[in-house]
């Protein structure tokens, strides 16, 4: 049992030294693997905002700034970073508003649920006042009007429009 | 929608009002905070600087300390200088910096530390080479520093904070020479 | 001297409009007939005031007075004479003196009317416009001046607005300029659209306080102020669509509207306005949603007003917003005392706003445009708090957050879906009562063929099941729509024995604002066929490629050619423009421009290459240039689905609105909603 447990504990060891080393070789033999694509590096740039110019996407800012932001991307890319790993890194360097939308973390969770919650409040008042409304007074000063069939509607509103023309 | 099926000619429930004053005055308090804050930054010349943490880029430390809070430098004049490698007019005042550093570097009584705004590590590293800065500089993590000096968000600022931790200079733009950075620091003597 | 001159005349205009609230007020609680004249003739005089102290300010903009601070910021002498009138409203100052004359031109229009049936609304209508012209003009006079000089004061410029002792004029040899992204022509007319939407919801929440103050709270103010609003909801939808039209062609994203809190805080008011456009029927059919109604004017206008605030303080910075300005803390008086001014008397006049009859059925048609009503807040919620989170999050926790569109696209996707099937169902519904069963009968055919475009949607276009739900609504909307054209002119050919075309004109001269908003409805689905288009089949690529390469995408493959970069000095502008070839199916079909101008100000300002067809739009922008060999360039290209359709929509959207709302007799002479409600089903608007 424990013999073998070691031999995996040496197997994963091994695996991670072996794809450490050949991390290693890529980063050595620098442009030979195949480096970040810009839409790659676009991708990851769409879900931030440029941190200078307010209200604009990371990915179409056109200042020498974003340029850099996204080298950062793609250098962050060729090191095999996550798209995760890189948008909390510029969560953490620069602050919460760098993400086009707030974290769902902690207070952030506000924004996705107040509105959610003030609608579904809005739908059952309206339904109630609704519910109130048709039942409270089936007698209506108009009904007769209503309760005529509806099929010659069509008719039945054109010839009064004519009417009121002559 | 809100209207009720109760009897007609009924006012406004005192509830209903109520709620709807204190959610009137939430929001304007609210946007009346937001105006304060746009308008005037939380250090006001003459006030004290509200203090904030400084991780020192790697071989740009303040005295081998990696780390350290604005409050630790309580009895010396601290200048702050924030900038950015994108930055056109920090570039104009880079050297000068540096050359009134070299004034100051022994003295135990002034310390300039720069922090760097909104910036790239390899655009920061870049930017201090090439200038041959030697002074502390530290990034402005999550934009905290900025948002606690200033407000308009540009760049290059300086900030003059003298012994007692009081913001006594702030300086918008670039300087011209080393004398104009040393003339301020006199003037807080 | 024209400095002096046109101050000097917006200080006198500035007295008349507090004169003219005084006397307003004195002659409405003392019933003076006479106190009313008077502050109505002194109302009529601001505009011919503010006019004249425009024009004084156009002719120091056009003819180069850069000793004018204002003229100095917005103009340059290497402008054409058109922008240096349009640079007007280029800048703070000039804005607010812009927003004043215009809401004088519209308070004017309105009180030169005859008045005799309404005389006790007409001082209280006044007191609103008037007040609202003492702050804008308040404004103007004390902090944000357009008439402020430099003055050479013992060698040092300091602005004033009159010359400190010992001191000479100074005058620039060259202005700044306009900044080179508002000299688009989108964006040329795309404010003063914007303003003339915000200042016409002035007159209709005028009349809700007057009719609120005076107790006359029947339909009389809603019948005098529909018109206004249609023509208000014409200017501010105008606005929008000019926006983003001007986003699409010059902000060089791809895109035409980036949930950016300007462009929400113009589209909130847009929102209630429409519920209330929606809602008023109600009231004029049924006699319901008294309260409503009110609430919805009175919300729009304090949105224009919160909206203009947070935008121009600096609250919420943002890429159009003016520079911090000293201006923030009277707004936020004016925003405080419109707020609880008018909520004040809402709860004060509650009960005399209940409704005079009952709904009947929850299928009525008023049910369903309670439901849209419902929507349209739901929509309201979401941008109003997406707007104002990053003050709450900045409060609560000090760090500012940014809410970008992936959170209002996921919030408004299914609003926007379900009143899209609102306006499928809704014209077919009756005003008092409808059945599933009737409904059903109504629109099966509709329905069907709907879903017979949507299969063929399938097998030829789309496999995605959310943007088949989407062309199935679109589609339904739309057939429902022509359906009822349909119907309306098929029955009036029966009885009249017109000929087809003469019964469908006459049918829609004769009730056009019924009319007017089926347009408007067709031209919604065709939005939202371009807006579904853009959300749910974008595609974008970027490359660098050296001269003779290629990026494919989509069906489009993309040669670039070269690229060349030279300066205009007169215009201080470097252009940097790159030719491709374009490739459709490995077919040439032409070639693009996608360009860069690099003001020597330091903006940049990216122009994309575009290919618009009704299928698609191949839109081009040139990213990044090799500026030495110029023979290596990277482009970032999208392919933007069906977004034509939002601008045919948009065209179509405002010819029903001017159909809707294009005057046809006196308001007054139409029959009142007492007379009419015995003709219930016949009078079909």
């Amino acid at each position: 049992m424990n013999k073998r447990k070691l031999q995996i504990t040496n197997y994963v060891f091994l695996a991670i030294a072996f794809t450490f080393a050949i991390l290693l070789y890529q980063t050595a033999s620098a442009q030979s693997s195949t480096p970040p694509t810009d839409d790659q590096v676009n991708a990851v740039a769409h879900k931030l905002y440029c941190p200078v110019c307010e209200s604009t996407p990371l990915d179409v800012c056109p200042t020498d700034a974003c340029k850099d932001w996204r080298e950062q991307i793609r250098s962050m890319l060729a090191d095999g970073k996550s798209e995760q790993e890189i948008l909390k890194y510029f969560e953490d360097q620069y602050g919460a508003r760098v993400l086009a939308e707030p974290p769902k973390q902690g207070f952030y969770w506000l924004i996705y649920l107040l509105p959610p919650a003030l609608i579904l409040a809005g739908a059952f008042i309206l339904l109630r006042s609704m519910r109130a409304w048709t039942t409270a007074k089936p007698e209506a000063p108009n009904s007769s009007a209503a309760s005529s069939a509806p099929k010659d509607d069509y008719v039945a509103r054109l010839e009064e429009e004519l009417k009121k023309q002559k | 929608m809100t209207e009720e099926t109760t009897p007609p000619k009924r006012g406004v429930s005192l509830t209903a009002q109520i709620i709807i004053w204190i959610f009137v005055a939430g929001l304007l308090a609210l946007v009346g905070f937001g105006l304060k804050r746009a308008q005037n930054p939380m250090a006001a010349v003459g006030a004290a600087v509200p203090n904030f943490d400084l991780v020192f880029y790697k071989g740009y430390e303040y005295n081998g300390n990696a780390q350290m809070k604005l409050s630790d430098l309580r009895g010396k004049i601290v200048m702050i200088n924030i900038w950015a490698s994108w930055c056109k007019p920090c570039e104009q005042e880079a050297p000068e910096l540096e050359a009134a550093w070299q004034i100051y570097k022994d003295s135990a009584d002034v310390v300039f530390i720069g922090v760097d705004y909104v910036d790239t590590p390899a655009g920061a590293n870049e930017y201090l080479k090439k200038f041959g800065i030697t002074f502390p500089n530290a990034p402005d993590l999550k934009s905290n520093i900025s948002s606690i000096l200033n407000r308009q968000m540009g760049v290059p600022e300086t900030y003059f904070i003298d012994r007692a931790g009081i913001l006594r200079n702030v300086k918008i733009g670039p300087f011209a020479s080393p004398d104009e950075i040393q003339s301020i620091i006199q003037s807080i003597q | 001297m024209a400095a002096e001159f046109g101050y000097g005349v917006l200080a006198v205009s500035f007295l008349v409009a507090i004169y003219s609230v005084i006397a307003a007020v004195y002659g409405a609680t003392n019933h003076s007939a006479a106190w009313v004249e008077s502050a109505r003739r002194s109302m009529l005089l601001m505009f011919p005031l503010i006019s004249i102290a425009a024009a004084a300010l156009i002719y120091l903009l056009v003819n180069d007075h850069y000793e004018v601070a204002f003229v100095y910021e917005v103009t340059s002498r290497s402008m054409p004479t058109y922008l240096k009138v349009t640079a007007w409203w280029g800048g703070q100052a000039g804005s607010l003196v812009f927003w004043s004359w215009l809401l004088a031109a519209f308070a004017s229009a309105v009180t030169i009317r005859k008045w005799d049936r309404d005389i006790e609304f007409l001082p209280w209508v006044i007191v609103v416009c008037s007040t609202t012209l003492v702050f804008f003009l308040g404004l103007v006079i004390f902090y944000e001046n357009p008439f402020v000089r430099y003055w050479n004061v013992l060698g040092n410029i300091e602005p004033h607005m009159f010359a400190p002792a010992g001191a000479a004029l100074f005058t620039a040899q060259d202005g700044r300029g306009l900044n080179p992204l508002l000299r688009h022509p989108g964006m040329i007319i795309h404010p003063p659209m914007l303003y003339l939407g915000f200042v016409s919801f002035v007159i209709p929440y005028a009349f809700a306080m007057a009719a609120l103050i005076t107790g006359r709270t029947d339909d009389r103010w809603i019948r005098l102020t529909r018109r206004w609003s249609l023509w208000a909801w014409l200017f501010l939808s105008c606005g929008l669509v000019l926006g983003g039209r001007w986003a699409y062609d010059v902000l060089g994203w791809g895109g035409y509207w980036g949930w950016d809190p300007v462009e929400i805080a113009a589209f909130m008011p847009w929102l209630t306005g429409t519920a209330f456009l929606h809602s008023v029927m109600i009231q004029e059919k049924r006699g319901l949603l008294k309260q409503w109604n009110m609430i919805l004017v009175i919300l729009t206008y304090d949105l224009v007003i919160f909206g203009t605030f947070l935008t121009r303080s600096g609250v919420l910075s943002s890429v159009h917003a003016f520079a911090n300005s000293p201006i923030g803390p009277l707004f936020m008086a004016f925003v405080t005392a419109t707020f609880v001014i008018s909520i004040a008397l809402v709860i004060w006049r509650w009960p005399q706003l209940r409704s005079e009859t009952e709904m009947k059925s929850m299928l009525s048609r008023e049910a369903l445009f309670l439901l849209n009503n419902l929507l349209f807040i739901s929509i309201l919620v979401v941008c109003f708090w997406g707007v104002i989170f990053p003050l709450v999050s900045e409060l609560f926790t000090g760090q500012k957050v940014t809410v970008g569109p992936p959170f209002y696209e996921r919030a408004t996707a299914p609003l926007f879906s379900a009143l899209l099937f609102l306006m499928a169902v809704a014209p077919l519904s009756a005003w008092g009562h409808s059945t599933l069963q009737t409904l059903g009968r109504a629109i099966w055919k509709s329905a069907a063929a709907a879903a017979l475009v949507t299969v063929a949607l399938f097998f030829f276009y789309t496999r995605s099941v959310g943007a088949l739900l989407g062309f199935f609504l679109i589609a339904l909307a739309l057939f429902v729509t022509f359906q009822e054209f349909w119907r309306g002119a098929r029955a009036r050919q029966k009885i009249q024995g017109e000929n087809f075309f003469v019964a469908l004109s006459r049918l829609m001269g004769r009730n056009r604002r019924r009319y007017g908003g089926y347009i408007i409805h067709i031209s919604m689905a065709l939005m939202a066929i371009g807006i579904l288009g853009m959300e749910a089949f974008q595609v974008s690529t970027q490359g660098t490629l050296s001269q003779g390469q290629s990026l494919q995408i989509a069906e489009y493959k993309i040669v670039f050619d070269n690229v060349a970069s030279w300066d205009n000095t007169p215009q201080e502008v470097n252009y940097t423009r790159a030719t491709v070839k374009i490739y459709k199916d490995n077919q040439y079909v032409g070639d693009l421009h996608p360009r860069k101008d690099m003001y020597f100000s330091g903006q940049p300002m990216t122009i994309p290459g575009l290919r618009s067809t009704l299928r698609d739009d191949l839109y081009v922008l040139l990213v990044d240039w090799q500026p030495i060999s110029a023979d290596g360039a990277t482009f970032k290209i999208f392919v933007n689905p069906l977004v034509n359709w939002l601008w045919i929509g948009s065209l179509l959207f405002l010819v029903g609105i001017v159909f809707a709302a294009w005057p046809d007799r006196d308001p007054a002479e139409e029959p009142s909603r007492a007379t009419r409600r015995v003709t219930q089903h016949g009078a079909a608007d």
